[in-house]
């Protein structure tokens, strides 16, 4: 039995090592994993990035990570039914403050990274789909492992990242409570305001404290 | 008393009917059907916080700085291996007794092995840990889930949950300890264990939202439902770009298509991508109507 499976597993890559050769940036859970070692590489190495160097932190993610994320699916999935109301213009200033929001956030996260390690979970995707989960496992020691998946979407200019699940959660759709709130209460206007007060509040370095 | 107000919901229901007759939106009504008791639980929530601000937190980062990282993972393993006990318990509930086995095998290793807990061996034996307690085993039940909940010091549960948990208390070992001191030293070192593991998170949390609680409050609900389902993806993605509505479904939810499948029981199959209004009921607990 384990023969036929290591058998099967041989003919696999062989048959789907030319099929991703001929992908503008590869299949997507490579695509993930590459990203994700390259950037933690990185991080275990850079002493200032350790210490909370957000300016540096930024500079990496803007290189590294942005470029495989799609932010106008995310903004649009975060508001929700309101996006088809929002003008073109207040879509691109909606997505522009979110992903604002979100880049500061969540590079300031990897400077909270120690020692954890990360399992990349076989991928299941059929070769014609165009929107994958691709699921991987952050360990540390003395605690249970908490599952982080990427949603990609095949778009033209290759896969991109729109949605990231973190213990089962979606951290994109999670705003979407809070921002049909905003809109309900300021319009979709009040909502990018809120959005461009909260950023400025951030870059002055005032807020969560 | 209330007619004025029954019958202004009246006439606004009517109203809404008359738009459609699906009328999921009712964009006037500002409560959250998830949390009938948001003028409390906002309180209680602030209240938390300033607990937290004042004790916890500053105790949680003492603790932090002053454990070494050896320590302080394996005063986590033991705390972790007392509490599978009762996981495996609420797995036998479940009735998964694979996993249970699982957990009691987790027990016996660490315990005997492990010198009393200090050492996850079991794990690394591929003797995963599980995640479950008894507000996850009523979900399994078919018990609902109620309002959401903001309960003191425990912060935020459902109604269910908070049912739950007084079982969890009351099962557990720590708690179960008759002498005094010890009980409550294990107590607050428990306590304080598990607050300094969030030290990391909360920065995100904080800089990250609008609305703390409002943000909080949903992970809470979405996380539990995803863990009653024992991590069966519940997500589905529209595409409010899509022109046609009846499109709308289409692009983007191939990876969630089964899961959403499941979800749109709600509404008729059948009718799926026919009405706006069914994509709009769809992901209707993370909608606030």
């Amino acid at each position: 039995m384990r023969k036929l499976l290591a058998c099967l597993a041989v003919l696999m890559t062989a048959l789907l090592a030319p099929a991703q050769a001929a992908e503008p940036n590869g299949a997507p859970d490579v695509l993930v994993r590459d990203v994700t070692n390259e950037v933690l590489a990185i991080v275990r190495q850079d002493k200032a990035i350790q210490g909370g160097d957000t300016r540096k932190v930024l500079q990496l993610v803007d290189e590294k990570v942005l470029p495989h994320f799609n932010f106008r699916r995310m903004t649009m999935l975060a508001v929700g039914r309101d996006w088809r109301s929002a003008s073109p213009d207040q879509q691109q200033a909606l997505t522009d403050a979110f992903r604002t929001l979100l880049v500061r956030t969540y590079s300031n996260a990897l400077t909270q990274y120690r020692d954890q390690t990360i399992d990349f979970k076989p991928l299941r995707m059929a070769p014609a789909d165009t929107s994958v989960q691709v699921r991987t496992e952050v360990r540390q020691p003395g605690a249970q492992a908490i599952g982080i998946d990427y949603m990609l979407e095949k778009g033209n200019d290759g896969w991109k990242v729109f949605d990231v699940i973190v213990a089962g959660v979606s951290l994109v759709t999670n705003y979407r409570g809070t921002f049909a709130q905003e809109i309900r209460t300021g319009g979709v206007d009040g909502l990018i305001r809120s959005l461009q007060e909260k950023n400025r509040a951030l870059e002055s370095g005032k807020a969560g404290a | 008393m209330r007619n004025a107000a029954a019958s202004s919901a009246r006439s606004k229901a009517l109203a809404l009917a008359c738009v459609s007759l699906l009328a999921v939106g009712c964009a006037s009504r500002p409560a959250n059907p998830d949390d009938p008791l948001e003028g409390y639980n906002r309180a209680m929530f602030s209240f938390n916080e300033q607990v937290d601000r004042a004790v916890l937190k500053p105790v949680a980062q003492g603790y932090d700085t002053v454990t070494p990282t050896p320590l302080r993972i394996a005063i986590g393993n033991v705390f972790s291996n007392i509490g599978d006990v009762w996981i495996g318990a609420n797995n036998l509930l479940q009735g998964k007794p694979q996993d249970a086995l699982s957990d009691g095998m987790r027990v016996l290793v660490n315990t005997f092995f492990g010198f009393a807990g200090i050492l996850d061996i079991a794990s690394e034996m591929g003797f995963t840990k599980h995640d479950e307690d008894f507000g996850q085993t009523l979900g399994t039940w078919g018990v609902g889930e109620g309002a959401y909940v903001v309960l003191p010091f425990f912060g935020p549960r459902t109604v269910r949950d908070s049912a739950g948990l007084a079982l969890d208390l009351y099962a557990d070992p720590v708690t179960g300890i008759s002498d005094v001191p010890v009980r409550n030293s294990l107590t607050g070192l428990r306590v304080i264990d598990t607050r300094a593991r969030l030290l990391g998170t909360e920065r995100t949390v904080d800089e990250g939202t609008l609305d703390k609680y409002a943000y909080i409050r949903d992970f809470y609900l979405q996380q539990r439902r995803y863990k009653v389902n024992d991590g069966n993806p519940t997500n589905m993605y529209e595409d409010f770009d899509a022109e046609d509505d009846a499109a709308a479904l289409g692009r983007g939810t191939d990876a969630a298509a089964h899961s959403a499948v499941e979800r749109l029981e709600l509404v008729a199959v059948g009718n799926v991508g026919a009405t706006p209004a069914a994509l709009a009921a769809a992901p209707r607990n993370r909608d606030t109507e």
